[in-house]
């Protein structure tokens, strides 16, 4: 190999000799090498001409590339750049332009229309999954069952704590919810927060000690413990209120499913009878458009029903 | 002497040399006008300095390596700006040191995150993520709750951030600038001689961690976290008009 080099004139060695006869080749770049690396420099002079690239004094060379969308009415063109660019994509984007046309005839629509439409129905189960999963997962959970039961209310039962009208869910969405049960640990003794949770429990049919129950009646519909406030004197609940309905075997703060015997179901009412409820659902008007918030009210109902 | 490729090549300094002067052009033209081309960075209202709850939440944000996994950075795409909401502005982050983007989202991004969710859900996820999503990798940070906030360096660490440009309020002068600017309400949580009552008086005026008796790190990081993306009302600027700063 380093004869055949040798013997051609054109490779030149770069002078120097290590232990007497060992020599460094010179040869010229590969052309492979070369011609990549001038496609790269040529690159640079395209990339430099139509986009944004140079600082001149106190601003830029624009670049020739543009971007046209509209602003209030008018057609702007301006020179290329990510934000014309997103503005562009969301006035007439292929994509954009597909949805938009579901979403304003989705708007335009009643709640009756779109439940009764199979086009506008698919298009809501799709979007509403994805916007349900940006917004509301977090806390109700991927598909509407949050991961445990207290905090954050089920969404796959059909109880609803603020109603579950289309106008009741998206008013809920809109405006957020304050959910908000006293302490009544601060308020009444052990003792009778004992004899409430046996009465609030056979409300539902459960299995409870009955003169404890009868004494927890007396608080529960009378001005001590005053629950039928809020709850109403049969204990089915008040939606303005929030206030859940407890004759239903649906716990949506107790984790009475949880407990495995009687004692532990006792117990689980108890201590949300003693701590209250203070539980809080941002408004989503300035995060979602009136027509997502739309759309998510028909998902989550068809979540519970 | 001739510059020719291998008088260069054999010339170690010389190589040196027009190595640091090749590098430095590249360096030069894009830093260097960060410095003077100020129409980059959009006139909005509402950006603020973080107050000094927000500030020692933001401390502990960095302390826990929160950015490793979470930018707060939202670009200009369609998918993001429909996941995350709008594209953050240079603006918003101009009193951040040191600024929060980034693009290895291992979590998702968190620039809009203020108000998204409660406090309660953010105390709860912040001490054990799984308990409200059963899917998240992301690690338990139960300590939050369990120590209590240190704020007795409070003034220092706004003096050292003042030192880089953020308009915390040392004299009288400068608290009245900051009433001209932020207004006075805000202008007082500004001021470093009020620095640990301010502190004091926000961690009480919201219950952050689900306890007001105590005030924990968990409070400043909700405090913090609940803020993120606030600032500016978008609802006051037409989208072009943001366009026009690039």
């Amino acid at each position: 190999m380093a004869e055949q080099h040798q013997q051609g004139k054109a490779v030149q060695t770069t002078g120097h000799a290590w232990d007497g006869d060992l020599q460094e080749f010179n040869n010229p770049l590969p052309r492979w090498w070369l011609w990549s690396f001038y496609a790269t420099a040529v690159f640079a002079l395209i990339y430099w001409i139509w986009y944004p690239a140079w600082p001149i004094a106190d601003s830029f060379t624009k670049g020739i590339g543009s971007v046209t969308f509209e602003r209030n009415g008018e057609e702007v063109t301006t020179h290329w750049n990510t934000r014309a660019e997103l503005i562009e994509e969301m006035q007439r984007g292929s994509e954009t332009l597909k949805q938009q046309a579901y979403l304003e005839k989705v708007a335009a629509a009643s709640y009756d229309e779109i439940v009764n439409d199979a086009d506008m129905m698919a298009f809501t189960r799709s979007l509403g999954k994805v916007l349900f999963a940006d917004n509301c997962a977090a806390c109700h959970g991927v598909g509407g069952m949050p991961a445990q039961i207290g905090q954050f209310p089920n969404l796959i039962d059909d109880a609803w704590l603020w109603g579950g009208e289309f106008e009741q869910i998206q008013q809920t969405i809109v405006g957020g919810r304050n959910g908000f049960m006293p302490a009544f640990g601060e308020v009444l003794d052990d003792r009778q927060v004992d004899q409430l949770a046996h009465y609030v429990l056979s409300l539902s049919g459960g299995n409870v000690d009955a003169d404890k129950a009868a004494a927890g009646r007396i608080l529960f519909q009378g001005q001590e413990g005053g629950c039928h406030y809020c709850h109403t004197a049969s204990g089915k609940g008040l939606e303005s209120q929030g206030a859940a309905n407890l004759t239903d075997a649906i716990w949506t703060v107790a984790d009475v499913p949880g407990a495995t015997d009687d004692r532990g179901r006792i117990d689980a009412v108890r201590k949300v009878i003693a701590n209250g409820v203070q539980r809080q659902m941002p408004g989503w008007s300035e995060r979602l458009d009136p027509t997502q918030i739309k759309l998510l009210s028909i998902y989550v109902q068809s979540l519970g029903g | 002497m001739k510059l020719s490729h291998e008088s260069i090549e054999v010339n170690a300094g010389l190589m040196i040399v027009l190595t640091l002067i090749a590098i430095s052009i590249g360096g030069l033209v894009e830093i260097v006008p960060l410095y003077y081309i100020q129409d980059t960075i959009e006139k909005v209202d509402g950006v603020r300095p973080y107050t000094p709850l927000e500030q020692r939440g933001r401390d502990i944000y960095i302390r826990e390596g929160c950015y490793t996994c979470h930018s707060q950075m939202i670009r200009p795409f369609r998918d993001e700006h429909m996941r995350y909401g709008h594209y953050s502005l240079a603006a918003e982050s101009k009193y951040d040191h040191p600024f929060q983007w980034g693009s290895k989202r291992t979590g998702p991004d968190l620039a809009r995150v203020g108000r998204k969710y409660s406090n309660a859900w953010h105390t709860q996820h912040l001490a054990n993520p799984r308990s409200v999503v059963p899917e998240s990798i992301m690690p338990n940070y139960p300590w939050l709750l369990e120590h209590e906030l240190d704020y007795s360096d409070i003034a220092d660490r706004m003096r050292a951030l003042k030192v880089v440009g953020v308009p915390y309020s040392d004299t009288e002068e400068e608290y009245l600038a900051n009433v001209d600017e932020f207004g006075p309400a805000m202008a007082e949580l500004l001021d470093i001689h009020r620095a640990e009552e301010s502190l004091l008086a926000q961690a009480q005026s919201e219950d952050w961690d689900g306890d007001r008796t105590r005030l924990t790190e968990m409070d400043a990081l909700v405090a913090y976290l609940q803020v993120l993306g606030t600032m500016v009302d978008f609802s006051k600027y037409d989208e072009g008009y943001f366009a026009e700063f690039r």
